[in-house]
């Protein structure tokens, strides 16, 4: 069994979050960077979770990471695999884990980011072992 | 020397319902005070100070002060998800204390029995969750969430799946005692490890049930206390915490017990080795492993061999816990698990837990609640209860 794209609810965008989702669109995974205390942060926020900094400004990662932990829900239908992802950038992401067989799946994992689409065409970033052909 | 209590426990009720088919959400928070204030010997009357979570009917406090006929001075509905209810007690320790009100009610009622929710979904609380986007569209439920937290646990100590069992198999082995209970079967670690696999490393018998009901407290301050008699329980000590997700610096590994436990235990001048009793919240069996931890009981990783030791069964180990069968077993009323936390340790401290259960000479005794998901945003809370001549 490979774990497929599954149908993801439409995710709520609003102003503060938007660049994310356009850029999404465009096949790029953005995070939060904090001017003041150099830090990165996800989910992404208008002011710093760290420091409270408002200057925060998006910036594109490199898409690659690897799993921290999932599961795989046995009792959905289609099976999905959900997972918290440690991109290089230094933050950890939830997401689904795609194109991988769910027994071989483990932690410490390298993946890359893929796209799947919400009912309504937004696109999600999801995370696939590297050497999966799609 | 006896210890000084700032406020006493003086009532407590466990609905007996675990499927409210013919009942109102209401009905069952005043049905469930109404237990505990027979059980304080106390009427509604006296009641001046009124705590509820904030899943409760209505506008909380307000609306559920009006159907039950309450004549309040004070009111807090502070929300900590599953961990409100040791919250609360807390709070009301520090009202009673602060002259704010003399004796407190705390109630928790929900039918998700009854109004067939589904483990399988997220928890949805508005579209305006700041996480909402980031979280619902990769299906996080309950299970999995928790399962994440396992998987990582097993990971980085080496944690077995047979090691998380016996958290199920010493909370079977007490329920068997409980009337009440929901499943009163004895389980064994292969029962567990071979029960389906709802969300990996998470079996079937690694989750708690999903009941309807609820339960109550009265909390009073000390001089009504004393009038009441000797089944009332001091309050010792109380610590909460929360823990999040950080900015994306996640580590599943352990809770916010961490946090409330020293706390409390600081509040009370007391150690987890001066505890007879734990209450432990089990809505998984990683839910106990890693409170275990954080509380203190065993060091950090130590967890699956202290449990499989057989320390959590009644008569046979160290920290018996959850006589009443726990969440996994007993009762989970509304999803939410610290309310019957405190009700099985007053019974513990009181002496009336099930002769089968009961630990001899139990005179301290400690509640843990836990809220929220453990791996995304959780609340933990801890309370350090004592016998009237403890």
């Amino acid at each position: 069994m490979i774990l497929e794209m599954r149908e993801h609810t439409d995710p709520v965008i609003n102003p503060e979050t938007e660049a994310y989702w356009k850029a999404a669109n465009d096949g790029k995974l953005l995070v939060k960077y904090c001017m003041e205390c150099k830090e990165p942060h996800f989910y992404p926020r208008a002011l710093c979770p760290f420091c409270m900094s408002e200057r925060t400004e998006w910036r594109e990662t490199a898409g690659r990471g690897r799993i921290y932990s999932f599961s795989v829900m046995r009792r959905a239908d289609p099976v999905y695999a959900i997972a918290y992802v440690t991109l290089e950038e230094g933050v950890t992401m939830l997401t689904n884990i795609v194109d991988a067989d769910p027994e071989t799946l483990r932690v410490g994992q390298e993946v890359e980011v893929a796209f799947g689409a919400a009912a309504n065409g937004q696109a999600i970033p999801l995370f696939r072992p590297p050497d999966a052909t799609r | 020397m006896a210890r000084q209590a700032k406020a006493w426990i003086a009532g407590v009720y466990e609905h007996p319902t675990r499927k409210a088919v013919d009942k109102t959400t209401p009905q069952l928070h005043a049905e469930v005070a109404l237990g505990a204030l027979r059980d304080a010997g106390l009427t509604k009357k006296d009641v001046d100070g009124y705590f509820c979570d904030g899943v409760a009917p209505g506008l909380g406090g307000l609306s559920m002060a009006e159907y039950m006929g309450l004549n309040l001075r004070y009111t807090d509905a502070t929300e900590t998800g599953g961990s409100s209810y040791i919250v609360h007690v807390g709070h009301a320790m520090q009202a009673i204390a602060a002259g704010k009100c003399d004796v407190a009610l705390v109630t928790l009622a929900g039918r998700p029995r009854a109004e067939g929710v589904k483990a399988l979904g997220a928890r949805d609380h508005g579209a305006d969750m700041p996480e909402r986007g980031f979280e619902f569209p990769y299906g996080p439920a309950v299970t999995n969430l928790y399962a994440m937290a396992a998987r990582r646990h097993m990971h980085e100590f080496g944690t077995t799946s047979e090691q998380l069992a016996w958290i199920k198999v010493a909370a079977s082995h007490h329920a068997q005692h409980n009337e009440h209970a929901m499943l009163r079967d004895v389980v064994t670690v292969e029962d567990v490890v071979n029960s389906p696999m709802i969300a990996d490393p998470l079996h079937r018998l690694d989750c708690c049930i999903i009941s309807d009901g609820g339960g109550a407290l009265v909390v009073v301050k000390p001089e009504i206390a004393k009038a009441l008699g000797d089944r009332c329980v001091k309050v010792l000590g109380q610590g909460e915490a929360v823990k999040h997700t950080n900015g994306g610096r996640v580590d599943l590994t352990w809770t916010a017990a961490r946090r409330s436990g020293p706390i409390a235990f600081e509040e009370a001048g007391l150690t987890p080795a001066d505890m007879k009793y734990a209450s432990i919240y089990d809505s998984f069996t990683i839910t106990v492993l890693e409170t275990l931890e954080d509380l203190g009981f065993c060091e950090k990783g130590d967890g699956g061999k202290f449990v499989s030791d057989g320390n959590l069964i009644s008569g046979v180990g160290k920290l018996p816990f959850n006589t009443d069968g726990g969440g996994l077993c007993n009762n989970h009323p509304n999803n939410r698990g610290s309310m019957t936390k405190v009700i099985e340790a007053v019974r513990q401290l009181r002496g009336e837990a099930h002769p089968k259960v009961q630990v001899p000479d139990c005179d301290l005794a400690l509640a843990h609640g836990t809220g929220g998901q453990i791996s995304q945003r959780s609340g933990s809370a801890t309370v350090i209860l004592g016998r009237s001549d403890a």
